[in-house]
């Protein structure tokens, strides 16, 4: 269910990331919902995950909060996540 | 946002290590989900409530027929064992990274959660109300459901 955006990818500007490597469920949604909290409605945070787990979960952590998963894709492992902040 | 919240109440009455974390678990994914959350904190389960308490909950390998250790039911009733075992679950659950039982409950207790503690098993159990954190309020069943008669999803652990 990954979808890889590729060049898209750098249009999109990047106002934080956050690391969730190596953390298991849920802290990777609970860490990414205190982040965006501290970004401006409109800006994008990027955030990386190694847990497959997360795929499914930011999916519907986006859709139960009403923010927009920009994109998302996976390389090695590591997840990637661009959610950008809707209220 | 006019849009109602959606509730989830949680019923723990368990505090073995695995019963513990999934309400805690599901409380702070349901708050990052900006769900109302609601638990109610009964027999066994309201030991989660009691100060410097969770970090030092255990597991039985007795009845336990899934744990990932290669004996028999019968081992597991010789003193020490159940040590052993509670040992064994945390270090796999560090080497996953998986936060720790106090780190959930603070951030449960952070996100504003409904935090009851049952009065009846106080009185049961001899707890007195200064042996419980002080983020908890003290009810009963009425008190539980009142809350969970308003929620989309209820769950019993």
């Amino acid at each position: 269910m990954v979808v890889d955006v590729g060049d898209k990818m750098s249009d999109i500007k990047i106002a934080k990331t956050l690391d969730a490597k190596g953390l298991s469920c849920p802290l990777p949604i609970l860490k990414t919902k205190k982040a965006i909290m501290e970004i401006s409605v409109g800006e994008n945070i990027e955030v990386f995950s190694t847990d497959p787990g997360s795929v499914a979960d930011f999916q519907a952590w986006t859709s139960a909060t009403g923010n927009k998963l920009v994109a998302n894709s996976e390389e090695g492992g590591i997840y990637r996540y661009v959610i950008k902040r809707i209220k | 946002m006019s849009e109602k919240k959606k509730r989830i109440a949680m019923i723990a009455s368990k505090a073995d290590i695995a019963g513990a974390y999934s309400p805690l678990i599901l409380a702070t994914t349901a708050a990052a989900m900006d769900y109302e959350v609601g638990i109610f904190f009964t027999f066994f389960g309201l030991n989660m409530l009691k100060k410097k308490k969770l970090n030092k909950l255990k597991v039985t390998p007795v009845g336990q027929t899934a744990m990932p250790m290669p004996i028999p039911q019968i081992v597991g009733v010789i003193p020490g064992m159940t040590d052993m075992a509670t040992m064994m679950m945390r270090s796999w659950m560090k080497g996953a990274n998986v936060a720790k039982l106090q780190e959930l409950m603070d951030l449960t207790i952070e996100s504003g959660a409904k935090i009851i503690a049952c009065q009846m098993t106080m009185d049961v159990m001899k707890i007195k109300r200064k042996q419980l954190i002080d983020d908890c309020e003290v009810g009963g069943a009425a008190t539980f459901l009142e809350f969970a008669s308003g929620a989309d999803i209820t769950l019993y652990f």
